[in-house]
């Protein structure tokens, strides 16, 4: 292995070489010049501590300014993006439902008017429709009394005209049945009997 | 030739600039790359995002959903902090993805002071905010009192454990993964150069397999990032709601 390292390095790694001595003469002096070309790739880089110094400062500048960019002015400035998007969708959202609402009320405006015609117009229809209604009633009622009066005249005669009728029928009974009594019997019988006969005839 | 593979060299950690390591590089890279796909992402502030926003639009609401499923809507004050971890880590996950870059998760060291970032947190913010009911994380309710010694004992290990497993989970998948699409990627060439033509034809394998890891390794470059934060939500949860 050795010796194949060796081989590597003088073929290919002399800047390295070069690069160590510059780096050991500036903290580590002696213990880089110590070393041969051979040995660096024996010590394990991640666990060369002469190195952890530099890399933490670097660490500490590179990522101290990643972070100070990020804080002070990538995140903001995405963040009004992100946000200003949602807020842009959100009122136009909320513009958008707003003139749907419109619209509708717009609607619900017209078919209530129209709603209001059309009962406006049945309820003309309907009155239309009464006053005839009435009117026919009332003549019917006019004729209907009038009809009743006449006929209770008409009854009042007839019922007079059966009175005298009856009279009549009542005198030539009563003669009749005295006559009868008088040819039968030859006795002349008393006026009240035969008529209480005559009445109590009739009334059956 | 055959070793011009070597599977570690790839971590080692060298001085480009001054003290400007390869190491620092690809954390300014990273950070470029997150700041610069935030920033651009979020200039044109438009209504119907294009590409770069819906990227940056996508992130955001992505860590802002992994928060509130996991601290509720008061974990919102770490957005900063869970924001920045995740796509620090992410990037840098990435960007080990391309030949020849640098990992930057795949140092311990890295993650482990970014675990102890997010513990700190929780630890600092739980004591500013409930005092010492911050302890009763430690004291689950309803166990019997005969057996709560052990449960309270358990409950510190597994918390003190955690910026271990977060720090060592995140460094172990990237160094091993790492490894493995050296080592496979290495068998092509040394095939080649070892039989020649017929290591050549017999190099299609291992360069198959090396195309295969390479999607799995940007699943897994993901997939770390994405646990990290989640686990930073779930442990910075504790803190919001230390009563379990």
């Amino acid at each position: 292995m050795i010796p194949n390292a060796i081989a590597v390095d003088s073929a290919t790694g002399a800047p390295i070489v070069l690069a160590q001595a510059e780096h050991g003469a500036e903290s580590h002096g002696a213990e880089h010049m110590a070393s041969t070309p051979g040995e660096h790739g024996g010590a394990f880089p991640p666990f060369d501590s002469s190195t952890y110094a530099s890399q933490l400062i670097w660490l500490a500048i590179t990522f101290g300014a990643l972070y100070f960019i990020v804080a002070k002015i990538a995140l903001p400035r995405l963040a009004n993006i992100v946000e200003g998007r949602a807020e842009r969708i959100e009122s136009d959202l909320a513009e958008a439902k707003r003139l749907r609402a419109e619209s509708k009320a717009a609607e619900d405006a017209f078919l209530k008017a129209q709603a209001d015609a059309r009962a406006k117009a049945s309820a003309i229809a309907t009155e239309a429709r009464e006053a005839v209604a009435r009117q026919s009633d009332e003549n019917r009622r006019r004729l209907d009394t009038e009809m009743a009066a006449k006929l209770a005249a008409a009854e009042t005669q007839i019922a007079a005209t059966k009175q005298a009728a009856m009279g009549n029928v009542r005198g030539i009974a009563a003669d009749a049945a005295a006559a009868i009594v008088e040819r039968l019997s030859g006795a002349t019988p008393a006026t009240a009997e035969i008529e209480q006969a005559v009445d109590a005839t009739l009334a059956r | 030739m055959a070793g011009a593979i070597d599977p570690i060299h790839q971590f080692q950690i060298t001085p480009l600039l001054g003290p400007v390591t390869n190491s620092a590089t690809f954390m300014i890279l990273a950070v470029a790359g997150v700041s610069a796909l935030l920033l651009l992402g979020s200039r044109e502030r438009a209504l119907v995002p294009g590409r770069l926003q819906s990227l940056a639009e996508l992130s955001y609401e992505f860590v802002r959903g992994m928060i509130h499923q996991t601290a509720g809507k008061h974990g919102m004050v770490f957005f900063p902090l869970v924001f920045s971890l995740f796509m620090f880590v992410l990037f840098c996950n990435l960007l080990g993805l391309i030949p020849g870059s640098f990992t930057v998760t795949s140092h311990i060291i890295v993650t482990f002071a970014l675990a102890l970032l997010v513990i700190l947190t929780v630890i600092g913010y739980g004591f500013a905010k409930h005092g010492l009911g911050f302890l009763k994380l430690f004291v689950p309710h309803g166990v019997p009192g005969y057996i709560l010694p052990l449960v309270v004992a358990i409950e510190v290990i597994s918390f003190l454990s955690r910026p271990i497993s977060l720090s060592v989970r995140l460094f172990a998948n990237m160094l091993a993964g790492h490894i493995t699409l050296k080592v496979f990627a290495g068998f092509v060439t040394m095939l080649s150069a070892a039989l020649g033509g017929v290591g050549l034809a017999l190099g299609v394998l291992p360069l198959l397999l090396t195309i295969g890891i390479t999607a799995l390794e940007f699943l897994v470059a993901f997939l770390q990032a994405y646990v990290f934060a989640l686990l930073t939500c779930m442990y910075l949860n504790d803190a919001l709601h230390p009563g379990h």
